[in-house]
């Protein structure tokens, strides 16, 4: 009988489908892998089952029993623990607060008796935690080990872990993994959302794959092998017709050279990055989510302050080569380096939701001014341009940027990055959540900065997209660069082997 | 001796509804909720136990002391509670910003306060612009009998109506509370870390409204102090002053601690009449006065440099929560 099992789930976030009609089970003493690109709807899927999400449609089976999961209390009851890639843990509080936390037994409340059993449960599988340790002094593995306890001292028979291995060093997964090991023996289910190929090969049993949302099948671990999940994993590859000139001329414009990048959390997001963006070009990034992508933009960009290496660009005016990294963001952006980055929320960084167009056109170019009055004339015949240049659908140039569709939203703040005649274009999801047409406008407008010689760097997450449109595809996995490869002739398998490879030290394992 | 006997008593006696406040707004903040609508509130609990006190004196011949504290009392809380009530309702059912739904309840609660005050005054017709409620304010100041004779130790430890003592009985309640028992752990959690507690199975709203109400209960009986025992039942408008932000002022200043409040309340009182009691100018006592909240800005200084985790606001504080947020 299976422990766990869900049929037909269906989630919508308004108009996206994140979850069609998802089949997944999983048996008693066996551990699962979910396997799927970014976007393909895996922690949508989780949250559902540990009652963060509530699903539109489907059922949802533990033991066998039809249950309603509305609640994360209620996914307890159901003995079902969650162990969030973002950790939820009270920094202020000690593990044992932490592990306690929510508990309703009817018990008296005693944290002492709470930290015996948690040193029990820790002796029984292996871990290593001090029960009256403040999280906020823990490091991220202590932590990821809290969170896995909480749930067993909730007497979870049922875990899913999403992404546990993307902040662990090798060392930390192997015993991770092990502790998994362990509680599949003591008959205990768990669902395991990773990225990483290798990792699914040499702990699952079955590995269920999700494709856009879309459930494509579950396979045995012993009967398959790290090509045929890819091919799975990025299916088959659609034709988009997008339009690719050769480079002209391509000349190195930046130069990254050992850029190495260690957040504050004391993990490295960005590891030895060696690379050219040319001119005439489009340099494709392509990796997991948070592969560091990110970072890497923002250190070239002068945002953020790595911690080695160089970046060197060669200005076309002077010929002269400088250095990036003794610059301000905005000597950067003068020099012609210029960041167009969409976020998750599209507008945190770049445009401000509650501006005008015009508005936001002049958060680029107030400086410029020698009266302490704004000329706004120039900055609106910008917005004007922009709006019938691209198209832009908006009563006015002054409406607030925020009322704009998310097309529109993205036309803007592409449009004016461009309008500034960059040498070196770095545009960061640009189509993200963008319908068919807009997307091709975006891309048109990549394609003409390319033809007039723009060094241009795409990060995208649509592999097909990626395919066609660059001239070469930069892999990035786990903050390293996983191989560079020539857009015209490379295989989506290719790109999804080298961005599902481990980081360095195990490559070869 | 008898000099810093009195002082000591009326830094009590000035220290109190600061008290009530500061233990109002720390639950509060506990749970995550920034209600800078506290001063209102105050005004509130003030006015509505002044209203119930009214009808009960002018209505009745003989005043019962039990129905006379009572009364007032209930009316209070039942006045603060509904204001509370809305706040809740707009920044946690609602969602709507903390800042502006709090100085919005402030400014209703102070107009609140004074419209009704004055048409109580216009009741009774008086020539002054105040109102009396003297028989009422005895059941709230009766003292134990002995304390007179104890000379200063009297003065200073047993010459004050209950609700002195309830103030510190409340804060000490709610400090055993937040330190010690699950209910404390959840409300903090709720008010550290939202997601958190709501993925540990605690109905975060829940926790959010009866906080703040409750917070806004106690904090309400600090305006009825401030009329019944301190004023002597004499209501007059705007009376009550800026002793709403100092409570608020206090939570900072003890760093979210209630226990500390106690101690951190009569420091306060103390340096709001210390202008009494030593020899400046009179064109001096502003700046004495101005103390309160020079100490408490140093306090912010100094936590903020040490950047000691456990000294901080509570780290949701002021931000709504919504599960399903993406």
């Amino acid at each position: 009988m299976n422990a766990l099992e869900l049929r037909n789930v269906t989630k919508r976030f308004g108009e996206v489908v994140a979850n069609n009609k998802v089949n997944l089970s999983v048996e008693a003493g066996e551990i699962l892998a979910i396997l799927g690109e970014n976007g393909s709807g895996k922690t949508t899927l989780m949250n559902m089952i540990s009652g963060i999400y509530y699903p539109d449609e489907g059922e949802i089976f533990v033991n066998g029993e039809p249950v309603t999961i509305s609640s994360p209390k209620d996914a307890f009851d159901y003995k079902i623990g969650m162990i969030h890639q973002h950790f939820k843990l009270v920094d202020v509080f000690t593990a044992t607060e932490n592990i306690v936390l929510g508990i309703d037994d009817g018990k008296h409340f005693n944290l002492k008796e709470a930290a015996k059993k948690t040193a029990e449960i820790s002796e029984k599988y292996g871990f290593d935690i001090d029960p009256k340790k403040k999280v906020y002094t823990m490091s991220v593995s202590e932590k990821q080990t809290v969170e896995i306890v909480k749930v067993l001292y909730r007497g979870a028979d049922i875990l899913i872990l999403d992404e546990p291995t993307a902040v662990l060093t090798p060392q930390e997964t192997e015993k991770l993994f092990n502790v998994l090991r362990k509680m599949k023996e003591d008959g205990k289910s768990i669902i395991i959302i990773t990225h990483k190929m290798h990792e699914v090969l040499s702990v699952s049993d079955r590995v269920a794959i999700l494709r856009r949302g879309e459930y494509i099948n579950t396979v045995k671990t012993s009967e398959t092998n790290e090509a045929e999940l890819t091919e799975m994993m990025v299916g088959k590859k659609i034709s988009l017709n997008i339009n690719r000139s050769e480079p002209v001329d391509p000349v190195d414009r930046l130069v990254v050279k050992d850029l190495n990048l260690i957040n504050s959390d004391g993990v490295k997001v960005l590891n030895d990055i060696n690379f050219a963006a040319r001119s005439g070009e489009i340099l494709g990034i392509a990796g997991i989510a948070g592969s560091g992508q990110r970072e890497l933009l923002e250190s070239i960009a002068g945002l953020i302050s790595p911690n080695s290496g160089e970046i060197s660009y060669n200005d076309p005016k002077t010929e002269e080569i400088v250095n990036l990294r003794e610059k301000t963001p905005v000597q950067i952006r003068d020099l012609g380096v210029r960041l167009s980055f969409v976020p998750e929320d599209r507008l945190g960084m770049g445009l401000v939701g509650n501006m005008d167009i015009v508005d936001n056109m002049m958060l680029r170019s107030y400086k410029k001014g020698n009266s302490i009055f704004l000329d706004r004339q120039p900055p609106k015949d910008l917005a004007e341009t922009i709006i019938e240049d691209l198209e832009v659908v908006t009563p006015g140039p002054t409406t607030p940027v925020r009322r704009l569709s998310g097309g529109n939203v993205q036309k803007v703040l592409v449009g004016r990055e461009i309008a500034a005649a960059p040498t070196v274009l770095m545009a960061a999801y640009p189509v993200r959540g963008l319908d068919i047409n807009s997307s091709y406008t975006i891309y048109n407008l990549l394609n003409e900065q390319k033809e007039n010689g723009v060094a241009v760097i795409f990060v995208g997450e649509d592999l097909d997209v990626l395919l066609e449109l660059c001239d070469r595809i930069l892999v990035i996995g786990s903050g390293r660069v996983t191989g560079i490869v020539d857009g015209r002739t490379t295989t989506k398998e290719e790109v999804g082997l080298l961005m599902t490879k481990m980081d360095g030290g195990n490559e070869n394992g | 001796m008898e000099m810093i006997a009195q002082f000591i008593y009326r830094s009590i006696l000035q220290g109190t509804p600061l008290l009530y406040g500061a233990t109002g707004e720390i639950l509060t903040e506990k749970s995550g909720n920034l209600n800078l609508g506290i001063p209102g509130i105050m005004y509130v609990g003030a006015i509505s136990g002044v209203i119930g006190g009214f009808f009960y004196q002018t209505n009745s011949d003989y005043i019962d002391p039990f129905l006379a504290v009572l009364i007032p009392l209930l009316c209070c809380l039942l006045g603060s509670l509904l204001v509370s009530l809305l706040y809740c309702f707009l920044t946690v059912t609602l969602r709507a910003n903390q800042n502006v739904t709090g100085l919005a309840i402030t400014t209703f609660g102070v107009g609140f306060g004074n419209f009704f005050g004055g048409s109580l005054i216009k009741i009774l017709d008086s020539d002054v612009p105040y109102l009396a409620l003297v028989k009422i304010a005895k059941a709230y100041k009766t003292t134990p009998d002995f304390a007179s004779d104890l000379g200063p130790i009297g003065t200073i430890f047993f010459s004050y109506g209950f609700m002195v003592y309830l103030a510190i009985i409340i804060a000490v309640i709610a400090s055993v509370v937040l330190k010690r028992t699950k209910v404390g752990l959840h409300l903090r959690a709720v008010g550290e870390n939202p997601a958190t507690a709501d993925a540990a199975g605690i109905n975060v709203n829940r926790y959010k409204y009866v906080a703040t109400c409750l917070g806004g209960m106690i904090a309400g009986l600090g305006g009825l102090f401030y009329v019944m025992d301190y004023s002597n039942g004499i209501w007059s408008n705007n009376g009550f002053g800026d002793r709403g932000w100092l409570a608020i002022a206090i939570v900072i200043f003890v760093i979210w601690k209630p226990s500390l409040a106690i101690p951190g309340s009569y420091f306060f009182g103390a340096l709001y009449i210390l202008f009494n009691y030593i020899n400046v100018p009179m064109t001096y006592i502003p700046i004495i006065q101005m103390l309160p909240y020079v100490v408490t800005i140093f306090v912010l200084v100094a936590t903020s440099v040490r950047k000691k985790r456990e000294n901080q606001p509570p780290q949701a504080l002021g931000l709504s929560y919504f599960r399903e947020e993406r």
